[in-house]
């Protein structure tokens, strides 16, 4: 394939987190909407200004806890009353106050296992290849500098009126990537 | 020392001075890269993996003799490896809990001091951990402590705190690993990032997952992290309260009184506190982290320190008081015991460095001195060690009946696994030092954004 035919997605490049925010939110209001933000550290409100919908983690977490604290109550009622029951002073087998300890370390557990697996599965990591790696430039993402990717696939790249919007914005740099 | 603040009275309190983000990276990620002091840190790792090996050859011996060599024999059955677990279980819970709770009040001088405090929780959690097992007697047998379907048809005794504290334990370093790990991912990409050799590249690139900080990511990243973090505080609290529930819910003088679990997380993160503040300093002397590990990042510790000391304090006050007002003779002679009996220099050792000393951090002066600070906090690392040992011991060694009372020394092979212990601990963080971003990249980041926003707002800069 020559390369000119290659789609070519577009990196632009910002100095500040500030000016990243407002090139997105600029960007998405010209009708941009297959957009991604790059930064070295969380900005507040980035997610929301390229458009990314709520996450179910919590629900992954809630899911897990109940699992882990439910699964470890019926484990030790199974165990201590009817596989292996055990008189100990006449106390009840059943004591669910001696049950709470090991049934809330289980929660715990359930609960951060589902929510990091639910986060990695959102994430859609593992990952080692992403064409954003492609950028010479894309180290700094991770350093000092904020990049706002706008995928080759998005139509508004190829109307003259939406490559416009993109030379005011502020970038640093505008880089080319082969995607 | 002046105060940093001093300078210019009407600006916002800067924890880290502004600098490029830049400098942050090329300051922590270099050092794994391009690591400054080789000489200095293969001594410390022979040293240290010298203690390790003691540890190795005293548990290799341990199974082969038997737990007949410690100076452990009736009444005494808990001695110096209880203390060093339940010390080690200490540190190891404070780092989480400085971390996450830190996190989540939003306190954002942590972000400095978070990732060694984690680190060192790890690290003594896996040397916590070790003692139980090698107390069983039957150490190869340990696996019995966990449920699992067994042709003996046999399950663990759930109404046992001996069982909760498998559960705990165990569940914590799990936990502990996941929060350390994925509050270290981000770092992770700016090392690989930041690496020139492949074998960095490769390394780093794995570890790192293919983190590249798209704004989705951090957005789901840090809502997992904080809800790990909300989950670690209350897990944290249960830990140690399950190990204080060792000994509370025995029924012996000295130890069943319901102050305990309180009285020991409380500890447990005053001596980690203690511990954070020593390695703060030597971390920022040796790799001359000034301008990230900053003055008023000690004097924060140094208010912590005292407070946590503080609250520890009033257990000693509550838990002495709580023996004499209870009228028992047995609680009664059991607290005079440890006031004058034979073991009283462990409970003055305590009172003394864990009270006495920690009273000069009411002054910034001394918070504000790294050395003070240093010899505060190792002072307070030794005194709840004291405490440990008086806790244990001094109950044990006067039973009910004069007929079993004893007496306890420790033998060389105690304290070769102690040392053994802090050897591997030593040997552990070495290879953390050397290998992974000491100090939170993008947290200290973060920080520095805000400065600079406040900086933009503040009316007199």
């Amino acid at each position: 394939m020559p390369q000119a035919d290659n789609p070519r997605a577009l990196l632009l490049e910002f100095a500040t987190g500030d000016d990243l925010l407002a090139a997105a939110g600029r960007v998405r209001e010209a009708g941009y909407r297959q957009l991604d933000a790059f930064s070295p550290f969380p900005l507040e409100g980035l997610a929301e200004t390229i458009g990314d919908k709520a996450t179910r983690i919590p629900w992954f977490a809630l899911i897990g806890g109940a699992a882990g604290a439910l699964g470890g109550l019926f484990m030790q009622w199974y165990a201590n009353v009817v596989s292996y029951p055990l008189n100990i002073g006449g106390r009840p087998l059943a004591s669910w106050p001696a049950f709470i300890l090991p049934a809330f370390e289980l929660a715990v557990l359930g609960a951060v296992l589902a929510a990091v697996m639910g986060m990695l599965i959102e994430n859609g990591l593992p990952r080692l290849h992403h064409p954003v790696f492609e950028a010479e430039r894309f180290g700094c993402a991770s350093d000092d500098r904020f990049f706002l990717w706008i995928a080759s696939s998005d139509p508004h790249l190829s109307y003259p009126a939406g490559r416009a919007v993109l030379d005011d914005l502020g970038a640093v740099a505008i880089h080319e990537v082969p995607a | 020392m002046a105060d940093e603040r001093a300078i210019n009275p009407q600006a916002p309190a800067q924890t880290v001075p502004l600098q490029p983000y830049a400098s942050v990276s090329d300051q922590i990620a270099m050092i794994p890269l391009h690591y400054p002091l080789r000489r200095r840190w293969l001594i410390g790792l022979g040293i240290s993996a010298l203690f390790t090996g003691l540890l190795v050859v005293a548990i290799g011996y341990l199974f082969y003799a038997g737990v007949g060599i410690w100076g452990i024999n009736s009444p005494v059955f808990w001695g110096l490896a209880i203390a060093n677990y339940v010390w080690w279980i200490g540190l190891g819970n404070a780092g989480t809990l400085i971390s996450a709770l830190l996190l989540l009040l939003s306190q954002q001088w942590r972000n400095s001091l978070n990732r060694f405090a984690e680190a060192m929780t790890l690290f003594a959690v896996f040397c916590a951990a070790l003692f139980p097992i090698i107390h069983l007697g039957r150490p190869w047998f340990f696996y019995w402590l966990l449920p699992y379907p067994n042709v003996m048809a046999l399950w663990p005794q759930f109404r046992s705190p001996l069982v909760w504290d498998v559960f705990a334990n165990v569940i914590y370093l799990l936990v502990s690993i996941i929060f350390f790990y994925i509050g270290l991912i981000p770092d992770l990409a700016t090392v690989r990032d930041k690496a020139r050799g492949r074998v960095g590249q490769v390394f780093f690139g794995v570890l790192s997952l293919g983190w590249r900080g798209s704004a989705a990511h951090w957005q789901r990243w840090r809502r997992t992290y904080r809800f790990c973090a909300a989950l670690a505080v209350p897990l944290v609290v249960s830990v140690h309260s399950g190990v204080a529930m060792l000994f509370s819910v025995g029924q012996l003088a000295g130890w069943q009184t319901t102050i305990f679990p309180p009285y020991f997380v409380m500890g447990a993160m005053f001596s980690g506190f203690g511990v954070v503040a020593m390695i703060a300093v030597v971390l920022r002397s040796t790799f001359r982290l000034d301008s990230l590990v900053t003055i008023r990042h000690l004097d924060l510790l140094g208010k912590v320190l005292l407070a946590s000391g503080l609250m520890t304090s009033y257990g000693y006050i509550m838990d002495a008081f709580t023996a004499w007002y209870s009228g028992d003779p047995f609680e009664r002679a059991t607290l005079f015991d440890r006031f004058g009996g034979a073991y009283a220099w462990s409970y003055w050792a305590a009172v003394i460095l864990n009270f006495v000393v920690i009273q000069g951090l009411w002054f910034g002066a001394v918070r504000r001195d790294p050395m003070w600070l240093f010899f505060i906090g190792a002072s307070v690392m030794i005194g709840m060690w004291f405490e440990r040992y008086m806790l244990v011991v001094t109950t044990l060694y006067h039973d009910f009946l004069p007929s079993s009372w004893g007496w306890y020394v420790a033998t060389f092979w105690d304290w070769a696994l102690l040392a053994g212990t802090i050897g591997l601990f030593f040997f552990l963080f070495l290879l953390f030092v050397r290998f992974l971003p000491m100090i939170s990249i993008f947290e200290v980041k973060e920080v520095l954004r805000e400065e600079r926003v406040e900086a933009r707002h503040a009316p007199s800069r």
